[in-house]
């Protein structure tokens, strides 16, 4: 334990502000010490080499040998230094870079058509044969851009009463991807501070162009509207498309009548109600409502929560069908929807060479591993009970193996986390040889189909 | 350029000469041409996209289309032109695929092998409920007769983002409508691609060894047509300054006439009303010393105190010669066409642009009545400017105005002029 402590002093003095004061500066253990341990015995360097072959690293005739060569990836080490373009002919190279770096933030990018080492020699001629041919269809939703619809925490923070809305953005698009695109493939990943990513593995969705992306991004995107829209959701047409509706009857309506409303307490309080009221574009009812709301300063000897009771009022006044006024229709729904759908980075989804994090990074803020979320569990899943790196390395430094052909993340809290990756990975892998097997190349066009 | 000859067929011919009529360039076609013949079809052809666009212009559809197949390498520039005719051209396709029997669209999507296959009726009915519910959240409910085609998710990026279509494990289901419009873009895509190819071959192999034959005839067809672009007015349309007045009150369009009004109260206008305007004037038929000193009487009131004789004559006078050729490259600029016009992007403190679109509908109202319309005549250009039918709204205000049908449809301020021109001197001629 001294030694820990010794790592800790060190990293203290070159902050002399907090020479004084325990590591305050310096989250739970995070250190490059701890890093190289962690590379060098938990991160599961092999099994993400596996995953981003896609069946490439095998003896089957139809494998490219160059493919995961041809992957950029880009690490961010110590004091910011940025490295672009990095990428290894196989997972020794990719191991050993990684544990000589131990670079603090590992990324992804995309497969190019040449090894991007090699990319400024195919520059020339203006005839631009470096570019990228696949990679992943990838979502970030990030706690942050909830903010105005969430009071119990702002920014940086999460906690068990926000942490729902990521649920919810998990269920939809988990179920959306499926459904209605048919990809099968798909990873979730604890982004180790405030969200989540999304990384959809089938060939079909490695193969999207830009434009067909930007599609699918707006395709869910629902919340709209800057800063002087009072109300970010519109839902015209007679009835919702069968994606909205879906989503609101299976997730959306239960987690906010259920989950938001409650944990959020969205009417409890002036300034709070007073933002669910400026959606509703009839004043007169807004203003009815006000009134009832704001001289109840006594609440009534009902034991219900004070929440729930107004929302019910607020739903059977725009639902009762008395006031006939032009797009109240869906007004109810709006606001479920504008409390509770998904808002993602339009940005990160729309283009082929952004960089996302890989799997399995510690982030450095909060020293807690990306782990992996199984979204048939997801509601299980609890941000602050993450395994950090400090963690991880006390439970190898006070166990032992309890055989030869153990692994060392095995007698860690990382393993469950391995394991759901795994079993993701096996899925695809077998895919992946299926397609192999058959040969059939699905062409960005499909027009063999 | 391989030209198919017109040909009289009877209307319930079979599916596999569709393929004749309609083509959908998906390669560009070999060049085998009789010169003679290469005229006639560019002039036909040509004088049925203007039928076309003066027919839309006017709010009606041209009755009988000619079989030809004519790519315009375009030798000429003018991305106007090219867009132009793409435009005309996807109209065109889009219009007669539209006539196309049920089943001859189906085999012709399949021959021109887009990929989407017409679904079954078992797997309508599976789907039909999801169908409706899409088709009702887009306020374009279904009918009966319906078709809908499925397509792999793809190959539909505009359909889907917006979720106009139902998607279902990785299709899309796409209605009847919804597909034409897709063909047509994929129509005048490969269109597009064609006269780029053809253009390359035109301008590497085709202009040294035909260059005497061709060439002229290009350039005229694609410079002398399009109707008149009014680059060389006609003598009896001369307008001299004491004229300009009462001419701008009586012949003007409200385009030029909000911005020569404009002109006049306030001694200036922005870069884009001089040449909005300036441009007219030169196809009216001003010659340059008149448009130099009619320009600089204007501004003398405002700018030419503030600037300068000498400045005005090194800017503004300078633009006004360039404007006639008459410096820098010497191209002689050729005055707007509605289309142009329309599409201007007026901002703060500009005039130009067209009035029908640019105007908030209490401020049309106003300048209308000042012009002389009738309050029943207003609403129904009101009506057709809400529909974004600006061309005809401005004919309609002609025809207020003059008590005249005008057919054709405007289509350039210059041909609004000259067609008030001749209906007032056929007045005074007659009394």
């Amino acid at each position: 334990m001294s030694k820990d402590e010794n790592l800790v002093e060190d990293e203290m003095q070159i902050d002399q502000h907090d020479s004084d004061r325990p590591q305050k500066n310096v989250p739970d253990g995070f250190s490059e010490d701890y890093l190289k341990v962690y590379y060098g015995k938990l991160f599961p360097c092999v099994d993400i080499y596996r995953w981003l072959s896609y069946g490439n690293d095998g003896k089957h005739p139809a494998c490219d040998q160059s493919y995961f060569g041809r992957r950029e990836f880009s690490f961010t080490l110590e004091n910011d230094i940025y490295l672009r373009f990095l990428s290894f002919n196989n997972v020794v190279e990719m191991e050993s870079s990684i544990r000589k770096k131990c670079p603090f933030k590992i990324d992804i990018g995309p497969v190019y058509t040449v090894d991007p080492a090699k990319r400024r020699a195919y520059a020339q001629g203006g005839n631009n044969v470096f570019s990228p041919i696949e990679r992943e269809l990838v979502f970030d939703i990030d706690m942050s851009d909830y903010d105005d619809v969430r009071y119990c925490c702002s920014g940086a923070d999460v906690c068990l009463d926000c942490w729902p809305l990521m649920n919810v953005a998990i269920k939809v698009l988990d179920m959306s991807l499926r459904e209605d695109f048919g990809f099968n493939h798909i990873l979730w990943v604890y982004s180790g501070r405030r969200g989540v990513h999304c990384w959809v593995c089938d060939g079909r969705a490695r193969r999207l162009r830009d434009e067909q992306r930007a599609s699918i991004a707006e395709y869910f995107h629902v919340n709209k509207g800057g800063e002087n829209n009072a109300k970010k959701v519109n839902l015209t047409g007679a009835v919702l498309h069968p994606f909205l509706a879906r989503s609101y009857t299976e997730v959306l309506k239960d987690s906010f009548e259920k989950k938001m409303l409650l944990s959020q307490k969205l009417f409890a309080s002036e300034d709070r109600f007073q933002k669910i009221l400026q959606i509703i574009p009839d004043d007169s009812i807004a203003s009815e409502l006000l009134d009832k709301w704001q001289g109840n300063r006594r609440s009534s000897i009902s034991k219900e929560d004070v929440n729930v009771s107004r929302w019910e009022q607020l739903k059977h006044v725009l639902q009762s069908g008395k006031h006939k006024v032009q797009g109240l229709r869906r007004c109810v729904e709006e606001i479920i929807f504008t409390y509770t759908f998904p808002r993602l980075d339009m940005e990160v989804s729309k283009h082929m060479n952004h960089l996302l994090k890989a799997p399995f990074c510690v982030h450095p803020k909060t020293g807690r591993i990306c782990v992996p979320i199984d979204p048939n569990d997801c509601d299980d899943f609890d941000p602050t009970t993450v395994p950090t790196l400090s963690q991880l390395i006390e439970e190898l430094n006070m166990s032992n193996k309890r055989s030869e052909s153990e692994e060392d993340w095995e007698r860690t809290s990382l393993r469950k986390s391995i394991e759901i990756f795994r079993s993701f990975l096996s899925a695809l892998l077998k895919s992946c040889k299926k397609e192999m097997n058959s040969n059939v190349r699905q062409s960005t066009d499909a027009r063999n189909w | 350029m391989e030209i198919v000859r017109s040909q009289r067929e009877p209307t319930h011919s079979a599916a596999s000469t569709t393929s004749a009529k309609l083509s959908f360039y998906r390669s560009a076609p070999a060049l085998e041409v009789r010169l003679e013949d290469f005229e006639l079809y560019a002039i036909d052809r040509l004088r049925v996209l203007q039928g076309i666009s003066d027919g839309l212009s006017r709010g009606k559809k041209p009755e009988e289309m000619e079989k030809l197949v004519l790519l315009l390498s375009t030798s000429p520039p003018r991305d106007e032109l090219r867009k132009w005719f793409l435009s005309m051209e996807t109209s065109l396709f889009r219009y007669r695929f539209r006539l196309e029997s049920p089943e001859s669209q189906r085999s012709l999507m399949s021959e021109f092998q887009l990929p989407y296959k017409a679904i079954s009726r078992a797997e309508f009915e599976t789907v039909k409920e999801k169908l409706n519910q899409v088709a009702r959240s887009i306020g374009q409910p279904l009918n009966a007769d319906t078709l809908f085609f499925k397509a792999p998710f793809e190959e539909v990026p505009e359909l889907f983002a917006g979720r106009r279509v139902f998607l279902q494990k990785g299709f899309a289901y796409v209605a009847m409508h919804q597909v034409v419009s897709l063909v047509a873009t994929q129509f005048r895509s490969n269109l597009s691609k064609c006269l780029v190819l053809t253009n390359r071959k035109w301008t590497s192999t085709i202009r040294d060894t035909e260059r005497d034959r061709l060439a002229p005839i290009i350039e005229a067809l694609s410079t002398g047509y399009l109707g008149p672009d009014y680059s060389q007015p006609k003598n009896s349309a001369e307008i001299s300054l004491k004229d300009i007045n009462g001419q701008a009150s009586s012949s003007f369009p409200l385009c030029m006439r909000h911005l020569f009004d404009k002109l006049r109260e306030t001694h200036h206008l922005k870069h884009g009303g001089r040449m909005q305007l300036g441009l007219f004037l030169k196809g009216v038929g001003l010659r340059l010393e008149d448009a130099l000193l009619f320009w600089k009487s204007e501004f003398s009131q405002k700018v030419l105190q503030i600037v300068g004789a000498e400045r005005f004559d090194k800017e503004y006078a300078y633009s006004i010669r360039h404007n006639y050729g008459k410096e820098g490259k010497r191209t002689d600029y050729t005055p707007y066409s509605c289309q142009k016009v329309i599409s201007s992007t007026p901002s703060t403190g500009d005039h130009h642009g067209c009035p029908y679109r640019h105007f908030s509908e209490e401020n049309l109202r106003a300048a209308l009545t000042k012009m002389g319309v009738c309050g029943r005549s207003v609403d129904g250009i009101l009506d057709k400017v809400r529909n974004k039918h600006y061309q005809i709204a401005c004919t309609l205000t002609f025809e207020a105005i003059h008590d005249a049908p005008y057919d054709s449809g405007i289509n350039h301020p210059n041909q609004y002029f000259d067609a008030s021109r001749k209906i007032l001197q056929n007045k005074m001629e007659s009394t």
